[in-house]
């Protein structure tokens, strides 16, 4: 009697097993399509809602991101942060700093755990297409050096054949240097470390002869250094790094937020608005085009769901881009160079605000 | 059967008891919180499957292995097979795999010479060794891992540049480019002399059993030594004088910014295996320590009444009984050890997790990325479980 009852339990037990996985894997689609979010996914709802904004930098990069003596975040990447803070809030400090290192900053901005990352990065088709983001904007024109310690005696990086190279990586810096390097058949051997400091404490080491980055990186580790005399940057840029903030693809209404707080920078330092006149500019600048930037007339920042004294609340609070650039890059000995206004002969641009 | 069928109660055939659709019966209850476990289960993975696919498409992030067979352009420092930057992302995942079995098969086989040593001298009667290898062993457990491997890979920085290299010996280079040695020209009879030591190595087992096999007939010890070295080095010797005996010497040299030539052991590679070495021999030694004590003393005893030697009664009675509470835990250090050695990425050795890191941030690809890393790493370690079980039930207990 036994085996056969055992039997039959087995059978009836199988069978409604597979009829309500039938059933479960009939209802499922349905579920799936419903918790997935919308493909229009409200990041400016979501920063309003947390009451601050998430923002991936670099782990520490003088000039572009760094905690200073109290351990607060400052830098030119950082005051984009900050910027993007000031036009959703009019408050700098609603931001939260997450440090990304280059290999987990996409991952990072892909998952959601930040919901921006202005983190020295370079704009390339296959980040802007494949690895799902957007690049509003580019806020720092850049191009990969080398810099070598002086007492090596080199003087150009056509003399690095054997030399042995540090690079981080995951950044297009490594797939440069391995192009370039190919193409002058040089021969090098690579010491590829994940973290800044690390890569940065091994060149110092002597561990490699030469350390490539874009050129700003390589001179705000220049200024890092104990004795920056030691070190020289060589003359070669190979190849041309447009950094930029980058935010997820799918939601325009965010990427436009940055792209035009970026473009406000830019257009305050065009018509000479400062953090110290902007008061009075606000009150009393008589330009169409200022009055329009400041919120007098024309009504952008609502276009862009903002309020419409977010540019004045950026200049007053962080200054324009002008400024930025004069605290954070000039005391490491970056020059404007590319990333001049255009009416000097600079390669930075704003539309219009109209 | 007889006597039940006597009693009349039992002569009524139990009721039928069909499953009834209530929740008063147990069978039907059963039931249906399996399926109700079973359901949530597949939901939940369905559920995460669905939303990850609807999301990457959504956010037109690629999907797929397509990208294994395009151009990595990635630098790799060391490789074990033919590497360049043009190499496909398969080939630089490959390299990954073999740099990580490098550490990983070397670093088992050190950890487990090491640990041994250790967990024996901290039984010695000597007060001194027995000291220092308790404080080994407790400063080592301590510490954390990551930690040790920093400190190995800023003492490897601490040496010399190349141009002020330590060269104790001649063609011996220490600086913090790592460790030159002077190396031979690899040629033909190099390799067939390498395959002659294997088949004069599979030749000495072979010829020990069938001894230890004579043996077991007629109580007979033989001599098994000379024949074995006789197999093990002068075939590889004969083949490699067949052949003409070609050796040239390929000594390193200073030539530009660095060394050329002979053999390099780079300092990411040295850090790594002195850090995981030291690392897991404090732990082996515990475990060998437990093992050894675990044999009751009355084994010793008993064994030196029979009248056998120190030495024997090591192999022949302690070991074999202390192997088998050695090699369970043995196994998850084997185990610690590989899994342990993706901490390289952290001193720059570029092992699979920092080659896979790379090109999941290169293609953006991270789930397939993570799949890989999942993958190669399951696949080691169920190797490595596979072998210690089998090895592990060879020498268990056979009881008669």
């Amino acid at each position: 009697m036994k085996p056969t009852r055992l039997a039959t339990l087995r059978a009836t037990t199988i069978r409604a097993l597979g009829a309500v996985a039938l059933v479960t894997a009939a209802a499922m689609p349905a579920l799936a399509q419903q918790a997935a979010p919308a493909s229009g996914a409200d990041t400016l709802g979501a920063i309003r809602a947390r009451g601050a904004l998430i923002c991936g930098v670099n782990t520490g990069l003088a000039g572009f991101a760094q905690p200073n003596s109290q351990g607060a975040w400052q830098g030119f990447d950082v005051d984009y942060c900050r910027a993007v803070a000031v036009a959703i809030f009019n408050d700098p400090t609603k931001v939260r700093y997450v440090p990304l290192t280059a290999q987990n900053r996409f991952t990072a901005l892909q998952s959601g755990e930040v919901d921006m990352a202005a983190r020295n990065t370079t704009v390339t088709l296959s980040r802007d297409t494949s690895l799902g983001f957007d690049f509003p904007a580019i806020n720092f024109y850049d191009g990969q050096g080398f810099m070598v310690k002086a007492s090596l005696g080199v003087k150009s990086a056509k003399e690095l054949n054997g030399a042995t190279i540090c690079v981080q990586p995951g950044t297009t810096t490594e797939q440069n240097l391995t192009d370039w390097a190919r193409a002058n058949s040089i021969q090098f051997t690579p010491v590829v470390i994940e973290r800044v400091e690390e890569v940065v404490g091994a060149y110092a080491a002597g561990r490699c002869d030469a350390y490539t980055t874009d050129v700003s990186g390589l001179a705000a580790t220049r200024s890092a250094q104990p004795n920056p005399a030691d070190h020289v940057i060589l003359p070669e840029v190979i190849s041309k790094e447009p950094l930029g903030p980058f935010v997820r693809q799918g939601d325009p209404r965010f990427a436009d937020i940055v792209r035009w707080t970026h473009n406000a920078l830019l257009t305050a330092e065009e018509l000479n608005i400062t953090t110290a006149n902007v008061d009075q500019a606000v009150a009393g600048d008589a330009r169409p085009e200022a009055q329009r930037l400041l919120g007098k007339n024309g009504g952008l920042g609502q276009m862009l769901g903002l309020d419409n004294a977010w540019a004045a609340n950026i200049v007053k609070k962080i200054g324009n881009y002008g400024e930025i650039f004069e605290r954070n890059l000039a005391p490491i000995g970056i020059q404007r160079g590319p990333n001049a206004q255009w009416t000097n002969g600079g390669l930075q641009f704003s539309p219009p605000f109209r | 059967m007889s006597d039940t069928a006597a009693d009349p109660r039992l002569l009524r055939a139990p009721p039928k008891r069909g499953l009834r659709l209530s929740w008063a019966d147990e069978r039907f209850r059963a039931i249906i919180w399996q399926v109700l476990i079973v359901g949530v289960v597949a939901g939940v993975i369905w559920w995460l499957v669905g939303n990850t696919r609807h999301n990457l498409e959504v956010r037109r992030i690629a999907t797929g292995f397509g990208f294994l067979t395009r151009e990595a352009g990635l630098p790799i420092a060391e490789s074990l097979v033919p590497y360049t930057p043009a190499s496909t992302y398969a080939r630089a995942l490959l390299v990954g795999v073999l740099n990580t079995l490098k550490v990983a098969v070397i670093g088992v086989v050190l950890a487990t010479v090491l640990g041994t040593l250790i967990g024996i001298a901290r039984l010695s009667k000597n007060w001194l060794l027995s000291r220092i290898a308790a404080t080994y062993i407790e400063v080592i457990r301590d510490l954390p891992l990551l930690l040790q491997l920093l400190f190995w890979y800023t003492l490897m920085q601490t040496l010399p540049g190349p141009r002020q290299a330590m060269h104790p010996v001649e063609g011996v280079f220490l600086s913090n480019r790592g460790l030159r040695l002077p190396w031979i020209q690899w040629e033909d009879a190099h390799s067939f002399a390498l395959l002659g030591m294997v088949v004069g190595i599979i030749a000495a087992v072979v010829y020990g059993r069938s001894a230890r096999a004579k043996q077991m007939q007629d109580g007979q010890p033989r001599k098994i030594w000379p024949a074995a070295v006789g197999l093990i080095v002068g075939l590889p010797l004969v083949i490699w004088a067949a052949w003409g005996a070609p050796f040239q010497g390929d000594i390193p040299a200073l030539r530009g910014f660095n060394f050329q030539g002979g053999m390099s052991i780079s300092p990411e590679y040295f850090a790594l295996l002195a850090g995981l070495v030291t690392y897991t021999a404090g732990f082996i030694a515990e475990i060998v320590r437990a093992g050894i004590q675990a044999v009751p003393g009355g084994q010793w005893e008993a064994s030196e009444a029979l009248g056998l030697q120190r030495g024997k009664i090591m192999r022949l009675v302690v070991l074999p009984q202390a192997l088998r509470v050695i090699i369970p835990p043995m196994t998850s250090q084997y185990l610690n050890l590989t899994k342990n050695s993706s901490l390289a990425v952290a001193i720059g050795y570029q092992d699979i997790v920092s080659i896979a890191n790379t090109t999941l941030n290169q293609t953006g690809q991270a789930i397939e990325g993570i799949a890989i890393i999942m993958g190669v790493y399951l696949t080691i370690s169920l190797s490595i479980s596979l072998f210690m079980n089998w090895y592990n039930s060879r020498i268990a207990l056979v009881e008669r």
